[in-house]
């Protein structure tokens, strides 16, 4: 039972690694680098926080 | 191409911009911060009995308990009002500047990266010990770990800590039901801990024992300040961070001593201290297959727990140094589906991988606990700055510590003695480290450095600094 255990472990590393590098493919060939380095740090505080006491 | 822009305008919050997702609520933040830390009562912690006897044990839990109560109380404050991923790295560049905030983000990535390689080498382990079969290697089971959490990162935040909720919820269950299992309010039944622990043999190495029981005392509660990297993931992190890191650090305490206790009135301080699962044996030593089993299954779990927290919290201090080009940018890219930093995830798996291929558990966790304790001695200094120059008053904080500027003095002392314990044991790897975040300073500084666009880093609106 335990090396079974083993081998699935190897064959579901393997299944989602492929998934992983196919997804990345897809959104790097998909979306500009634009878009997907759009992000920036503490725009929500910039909108929400004033800062007046 | 077209659908792609429709799924990219529906998946974002400002604008055009893909950014992180604000899913989370202080049950989260807690799991993060447990789910990180509790693998070490099932392991590590009691490599401090080996240092210093079975009181040796019991006196860090307590006094490094102390340490990581003002770690909490800090962190609580500062990322309450810093609240960017990146937790300390963003609290670092912020407030001290830029030179030291690459530093921190490096020893919140090493801390994490290594904690997730010792939980994944642990989780193998475990699982060859109790097959007990001959050729079975831990390398699959590594794999398995590494791989299916970074997945499960990759896919998004919200299902990573609501798994990380359930599994970290039962390894804790399964501490609570051993505990009242062995009928801790009497002595002789099961537990024997006034045979065990005896004056001739509380501290067999002395005084010099307690110090040196530092180095491991720190498994106790390792990780639990990782809950400020989610800090630009929950809907309301002003509310949320002191909550969770609060409560979580709370848990983590009774845990402890539940944890201490069941072991030390059960396993003689010279296996205590080299056994690599003092809770799963604890079960054993009950005679109960049930509670045996539950203990081995709540090991896994905290491993699991534990690599999964670490997964998000180093691809998010990895992510935050690309997207202020401390490192280069095309790390800070946000997936626009599941709205997670998926390069930094996918560039640190490898990483982790080969580290948990080819180091032993001993050097893993040795580093882990170097760059956390570095980490910890910065937020002492971090805290004393911020109310320099941001007084009381001056700028909203979601919570305010109690007692200042003691928690940071206490923090920065114990520190100090916890560095002395690494060095009685690992003298060199600690100077090595040192020459490492020397050499990398310097590279930052005369050429990375160029790269920053100095205007955009400094991203809170906060006034101007008193004196400036």
């Amino acid at each position: 039972m335990w090396m079974g255990l083993s081998y699935v472990c190897w064959g579901i590393s393997v299944v989602l690694a492929a998934w992983m590098l196919y997804d990345w493919f897809k959104v790097d060939t998909t979306y500009s680098e634009e878009t997907l380095t759009s992000s920036r740090e503490g725009e929500l505080e910039a909108v929400s926080e004033k800062h007046r006491i | 191409m077209t659908a792609a822009v429709e799924t990219a305008q529906t998946t974002t919050i400002h604008g055009d911009r893909v950014s992180l997702l604000r899913v989370l609520g202080p049950a989260h933040v807690w799991a993060l911060g447990v789910g990180i830390v509790l693998v070490g009562e099932f392991t590590g912690w009691n490599f401090s009995a080996d240092k210093g006897g079975a009181l040796a044990a019991l006196i860090v839990c307590w006094v490094v308990g102390l340490l990581y109560t003002s770690v909490a109380m800090i962190d609580s404050e500062v990322t309450s009002t810093v609240a960017a991923a990146g937790g300390q790295y963003a609290q670092a560049k912020h407030i001290v500047g830029p030179l030291m905030a690459f530093n921190v983000a490096l020893f919140l990535v090493f801390a994490y990266t290594m904690l997730e390689v010792s939980d994944a080498i642990l989780l193998g382990d475990t699982i060859v010990a109790k097959a007990g079969i001959e050729g079975l290697t831990h390398n699959s089971f590594i794999a398995a770990t590494i791989v299916v959490l970074a997945w499960l990162n990759y896919r998004g935040v919200l299902m990573t800590l609501n798994v990380n909720f359930v599994i970290t919820a039962i390894a804790y269950v399964s501490i609570v039901i051993l505990f009242f299992s062995v009928s801790p309010w009497t002595q002789g039944a099961v537990l024997k801990l006034n045979e065990l622990v005896t004056p001739a043999n509380a501290l067999p190495y002395g005084w010099i024992g307690v110090i040196a029981a530092f180095q491991f005392g720190i498994w106790y509660y390792l990780g639990i300040e990782g809950t400020t990297q989610a800090a630009e993931e929950v809907r309301s992190p002003a509310r949320s961070l002191p909550y969770g890191t609060m409560a979580g650090m709370i848990t983590l305490l009774i845990a402890a001593a539940m944890t201490w206790y069941v072991c030390a009135s059960l396993m003689p301080w010279e296996y205590l201290g080299i056994t690599y699962y003092p809770l799963w044996d604890a079960g054993k030593l009950t005679g109960s297959p049930l509670l045996e089993n539950l203990l081995f299954i709540a090991t896994l779990l905290a491993a699991l727990a534990s690599a999964n927290g670490c997964i998000n919290d180093a691809a998010r201090a990895w992510f935050s140094l690309g997207r202020d080009r401390y490192l280069p940018s095309w790390f800070s890219a946000v997936h626009p589906k599941y709205r997670t930093p998926y390069r930094s995830i996918l560039f640190l798996l490898p990483i982790a991988l080969a580290f948990a291929f080819i180091a032993d558990l001993n050097q893993a966790i040795t580093f882990s606990i170097l760059s956390g304790v570095l980490q910890y001695t910065f937020m002492s200094i971090n805290i004393m700055m911020f109310r320099k120059k941001w007084p009381l008053g001056s700028i909203r904080r979601g919570y305010t510590h109690p007692f200042h500027p003691l928690p940071a003095i206490v923090l920065f002392c114990l520190c100090m003695v916890t560095f002395f314990a690494i060095f009685l044991g690992f003298g060199s790897q600690l100077i090595a480290m040192t020459v490492f975040y020397f050499l990398i300073s310097l590279w930052f500084h005369f050429y990375r450095y160029k790269f920053v666009r100095r205007g955009d880093q400094f991203s809170m609106p906060w006034p101007k600094p008193q004196g400036y």
